[in-house]
């Protein structure tokens, strides 16, 4: 039984009882005590089943590196899978549950995986599930994936926030051991803006329990002077996570972990740029492979001196410690000094001298040398071990009843910070781990190394151990499909043997094949483990097989972190127009357009949308619309060689145009392909302003000023993007003008302002200014207003137009009127394979001009082909609506047995006004094939009839406009 | 006349530090090489300061000059008073090449302020506020949008697009959670 111990446990505060409960039983911790910790304090060793044989799982290790005890934290919007006890703050009301059992954790109807598990070797699932191809997704990987499987991802929402921020330093120290302490307080001496991090809640590391008084001293008074210096930042719960190019690093701060529902953020993701990293993320101990070292029972030496001294948890009263070196032995007189019985120590070795080894034979500790575990007894808990010589094949020679087993196989640097951005390593033969090169360090922006492992990161201070990677060496079969080297993933030494003979030699294969080291915990105590076997089986040495990479993050870094404050409300920018409360008000069903929120339309009563699109186009038709259309782009450019300029991006010409008056332009890029279009307008002899689409206000004014940043830097040109300081508004419809004089001010009759000239007045007492365009094809002004005025703007023509039978108007009604009109629009004629020539419109582009951007582009061969697709208008025989996205189709079959096509429709609505279907769209011969009869395919299947006209289905003489 | 209106009409948050929309302020956006004929005097004539230097702001009581690019300048008055600062820099910078134009009505304008308005800043610009001269205004991003912000008086003012504004608000309000406090 493991239990708490009467005195003892340098982390916790036996003054604070915590209440918290495991699978619904409630249980009793103290402050400061990990779940594990808490857990094994009262006698729960079984914590979890395997991933594949559902083994009886108990706690190994007592930090990051723990493969088993993965819970199930908290309920309904704070439930989390997959969270490691061991890290795991105990806290009042905390709930855990354990994963991966039906139907319960004590009896697991999976376990009969266990007892077939010869029937589950390595590479099971890729020789079993290969034919046929379809059952692997619909069949096998469900049933897989049902049976074997840690937590299940949440399905609410998540009730925590998160946050994120960002840091600088000269220094960042990972780690608040000794060693990270010591380089803090150096770097902070010397005037450096240090940040040191510590992933658990206190400083200190491992010295906390291994370190005499003198070094808890030294710990709390350093501690004292780090934090009493300006230039220093100290953060516990702060796990860096990943190191990446020029000294970036992540980092994971649990803040409110342990104190859910206090208001503060969860996690905060710290997003650091550090000159220099110093990684003294310490060492790892390794399990050793004994058969039945997966048993509850079966812990990390370091883990059990953890428990015991730091938590005051006996782990049981009786400890086998099994080892290859002397580091264990400070486990076994920990054990004894707290009063605890350690049967034996199995040491590996044929020899065990030194003074550790002297203290424990010195309290009276029994010392086996040469020896090994045979098997571990038990099933849900440890009950004894058998031993038998390191040197065979594990007959038994004796047999020692004990509830819990102790392994050390020796330690491994933590190297990830150091390779994450391609630091290597070096074997070291003697002390028998891989440590970081020096002198191949990750290198940051200067070319020097930007990251340096102090302590027992660098492999400083680590016990030596006698490579001991299986026990017995000897050991056959039945033993090695006991020895577990992947506890999470359920890979065990036979399986790694098995890859080798099935002839995997790269160890990035094996670990695939095998899957060791791919579970969560990415093969902290498995790796090394791992490939000494597979290098053994391979008749190889470690070095030469190698690591698999190391990537971030270290740990598991949840979601909420990564995303930090972009949920809900804020995951994206959604940008509105000075109007778009009004818009909200009036029930506007929105769509996107870029970040924008645009309104598509505004039903009524009971309309659905296209009952509302038609209310809308045939009253703009009938009398008058309004549209919002402030998202359209806005550039003023200016310059004595503005004019030259705008001739070079426009396919017309812009010079030429008169003050006061507007043109329609269309902008290429350089490989003469479509890219924007709009109306310009002339403010003065040195000055335009440029309307561009919604989507291109901001690409534009960049290619703009790219070419003359970049190309034309000598040309006298300046560009304003002023898209958001005005509201524009169209008022658009036979009725227009007579709402424009009701608010007064501005003459806008036909004689002072004819259809394609602006001005600039007052009016209903708000300055603006007033273009008389259209894109609807009615009678249409568009007036713009800064933006603090549009609100006011757009209610005073609410209200004026209310006598005229003003409604707004949504996109969608917008899009239909010109389609009607045979206007093109950009994104929907064009996809960028578009030329201007395509779309039939040779009339805006300038042929006396000598150049232009996409000017040559568009004299390319294949671009001036005459049989491209180009533009015309359809319509279809019955009256029904092409699909969207549709294709004409031409006789025959291509290469891959698909239909021939001759063409595709572009845009297609149902027309209000025409009641009938209307398409524009490309077709091979564009309008020389006026009358022909096409066929285009549907969704369905099968195709529609249609017939080629003319795209411009409304109005063709503009009389409505231009009146 | 209307009122010209502030995208959240004032707006405001109490957090760890006080968070208000504020404006609208009156805003110029001027392209302009240094060193131009004029140009000291113009700013000189508006803003009543020099033209600042590269990423710096000028402050005058209500009125400031940013740097805000090799050739471009913002100038920042009391909204009512763009018209005839317009007129000043057109006759001030006349046969000079130029660009001015008036760009209140585009941005929104938030004060952080409170002695830890630094650290809301840190949680949504990557922007090392250790090292931020007094005096310098810094173009950056605020999570996923452009922002501009300069420190005045015991806190920031942060400028960003008129259209984002309920975001920048949420941001800010999201960051000056009490109990969020980074120190």
């Amino acid at each position: 039984m493991s239990t708490r111990l009467a005195r003892g446990g340098r982390l916790i505060d036996r003054t604070k009882a915590v209440g918290f409960s495991f699978n619904g039983k409630q249980m009793r911790g103290f402050a400061g005590d990990t779940l594990a910790a808490a857990l094994l304090a009262n006698d729960q060793m079984l914590v979890g089943r395997s991933f594949k044989y559902h083994r009886p799982r108990g706690i190994v290790a007592s930090g990051a590196e723990e493969p088993n005890a993965l819970m199930n934290m908290g309920v309904g919007g704070r439930f989390e899978p997959n969270q490691r006890a061991t890290t795991t703050e105990v806290f009042e009301g905390l709930r855990a549950t354990s994963q991966n059992h039906w139907p319960s954790l004590e009896f697991d109807v999976g376990v009969v995986n266990n007892l077939a598990a010869r029937f589950l070797p390595g590479g099971f699932y890729y020789k079993t599930f290969m034919y046929p191809r379809a059952a692997w997704k619909h069949v096998f990987e469900p049933i897989i994936r049902k049976s074997a499987g840690l937590g299940r991802a949440p399905k609410g929402h998540d009730s925590d926030r998160y946050e994120q921020a960002y840091a600088f330093c000269d220094i960042l120290v990972a780690g608040g051991g000794m060693a990270g302490l010591q380089a803090a307080l150096t770097a902070g001496q010397a005037g450096k803006r240090v940040l040191i991090l510590e992933q658990t809640a206190h400083w200190g590391g491992r010295a906390i329990i291994d370190g005499d008084d003198a070094a808890r001293e030294w710990i709390a008074a350093t501690v004292q002077a780090l934090g009493a210096m300006d230039n220093v930042r100290m953060r516990l719960r702060c796990m860096a996570a990943g190191v990446y190019d020029h000294g970036y690093v992540l980092a994971d701060e649990k803040v409110a972990d342990h104190t859910p529902g206090d208001g503060r953020p969860k996690h905060r993701l710290w997003r650091i740029r550090a000159e220099r990293i110093i990684a003294a993320t310490g060492a790892i101990e390794r399990p050793l492979s004994f058969a039945g070292n997966d048993i509850p029972g079966v812990m990390l030496a370091s883990a059990v001196r953890d428990y015991v001294v730091g938590f005051g948890v006996s782990p049981g009263d009786r400890t086998v410690v099994v080892t290859n070196n002397d580091d264990a032995y400070h486990t076994a007189i920990a054990l004894v000094e707290a009063g605890l019985a350690v049967p034996c120590i199995v040491d590996a070795r044929a020899q065990a001298s030194g003074a550790l080894v002297d203290r424990a034979r010195a309290l009276g500790i029994r010392v086996e040398q040469g020896r090994a575990i045979a098997k571990v007894r038990g099933g849900k808990r440890v009950t004894g071990v058998a031993l038998c010589m390191q040197a065979g094949e594990g007959a038994i020679l004796a047999e020692i009843a004990c509830e819990a087993v102790a392994m050390s196989g020796g330690w491994s640097p933590v190297v990830h910070l150091w390779s994450h951005c391609g630091g290597k390593l070096v074997w070291d033969e003697a002390q028998g781990h891989f440590r970081p090169d020096a002198t191949r360090p990750p290198t940051g922006h200067d070319g020097a190394g930007m990251v340096v492992c102090v302590g027992a990161a660098n492999g400083e201070g680590l016990a030596q151990p006698e490579p001991v990677w299986i026990m017995p060496q000897g050991a056959g079969t039945a033993l090695k499909t006991k020895m577990w080297l992947d506890y999470q993933n359920d890979v065990k030494v036979s399986d790694v043997q098995l890859a080798a003979r099935e002839g995997y030699e790269s160890v990035e294969h094996t670990k695939r094949y095998t899957t060791l080291g791919m579970a969560t915990d990415q093969g902290k105590l498995s790796n090394i483990n791992g490939l000494a076997v597979l290098a053994g089986a391979l008749n190889s040495t470690i070095p030469q097989v190698g690591t698999t990479t190391f990537r971030p993050p270290y740990t598991p870094v949840v979601f909420g972190a990564l995303a930090g404050e972009s949920r809900g409300e804020i995951f994206q920018p959604m940008r509105g127009t000075p109007i778009h409360a009004w818009h909200e008000a009036h029930g506007a069903y929105f769509e996107p357009v870029g970040l924008w929120r645009r309104p598509y339309c505004f039903p009524r009563g009971g309309e659905n949308h296209a009952q509302a699109v038609e209310r809308e186009i045939l009253n703009t038709r009938a009398n008058v619309g309004l549209l919002d259309a402030s998202t359209l782009g806005k550039i003023i450019v200016k310059g004595p060689d503005a004019g030259r300029f705008l001739d070079m991006l426009y396919t017309g010409v812009m010079s030429t145009l008169g003050v006061g008056k507007c043109r329609y332009g269309l902008m290429c890029n350089e490989n003469g392909f479509l890219s924007d279009d709009g109306v310009v307008i002339r403010l003065s002899e040195d000055s335009w302003l440029c309307h561009t689409t919604t989507g291109g206000a901001d690409r534009i004014h960049a290619h703009m000023e790219d070419w003359l940043q970049c190309e034309w830097w000598d040309w006298q040109v300046y560009t304003a993007n002023v898209t958001e300081q005005y509201a524009q508004i169209a008022v658009a419809g036979p009725k227009a003008r007579k709402v424009l004089e009701a608010l007064g001010g501005i003459d806008v009759s036909a004689e002072a302002m004819p259809f394609m000239t602006f001005a600039d007045g007052v009016l209903g007492g708000m300055p603006v200014r007033v273009h008389r365009i259209s894109f609807s094809g009615e009678l249409s002004y568009e007036i713009a207003v800064a933006a603090g005025q549009g609100r006011a703007l757009w209610d005073r023509l609410v209200e004026a137009g209310a006598a005229f039978g003003v409604m707004p108007y949504g996109t969608e009604a917008m899009h239909i009127m010109r389609a009607e009109k045979g206007f093109v629009m950009i994104g929907d004629e064009t996809d960028g394979t578009v030329v201007p020539q395509d779309l039939n419109l040779g009339w805006a582009i300038s042929k006396k001009k000598a150049d232009y951007l996409g000017k040559r582009g568009q004299e390319r061969a294949y671009l001036a082909r005459a049989d491209r697709w180009k533009l015309a208008g359809f319509e279809t025989l019955d009256g029904s609506v092409i699909p969207d996205g549709a294709y004409i189709i031409a006789e025959g079959m291509n290469g891959n047995g698909q239909r021939n096509t001759q063409g595709r429709v572009t845009s297609t609505y149902y027309s209000p006004t025409l009641k009938k279907g209307i398409a524009m769209g490309l077709i091979v011969g564009g309008l020389d094939r006026m009358g022909d009869q096409v066929e285009f395919n549907t969704v369905a299947g099968g195709t529609v009839r249609a017939r080629v006209v003319d795209p411009v289905f409304y109005d063709k003489e503009g009389v409505q406009q231009n009146v | 006349m209307s009122e010209s209106v502030s995208a959240l009409g004032g707006a405001s948050f109490d957090g760890f530090v006080a968070v208000r929309e504020i404006g609208p302020l009156g805003m110029i956006s001027l392209r302009v090489k240094p060193g131009v004929a004029g140009l000291d005097r113009a700013i000189r004539e508006v803003v009543g300061t020099g033209v600042p230097a590269q990423r710096r702001i000028e402050v005058l009581g209500d009125r400031a000059v940013a740097w805000m690019s090799p050739d471009e300048l913002l100038l920042i008055l009391p909204y009512r008073d763009t018209e005839t600062a317009m007129a000043t820099i057109g006759s001030m910078l006349a046969g000079q090449h130029h660009l001015a134009a008036v760009v209140s009505d585009a941005r929104a304008v938030f004060r952080i302020e409170g002695a830890k308005a630094d650290q809301v800043i840190a949680k949504l610009c990557p922007v090392d506020m250790d090292r931020l001269a007094e005096g310098e205004v810094r173009r950056t991003r605020a999570a996923q949008v452009a922002a501009a912000f300069w420190r005045q008086g015991e806190g920031v003012t942060l400028v960003c697009f008129r259209s984002v504004a309920p975001y920048v608000m949420g941001l800010l309000k999201h960051s000056a959670m009490v109990g969020s406090e980074l120190e």
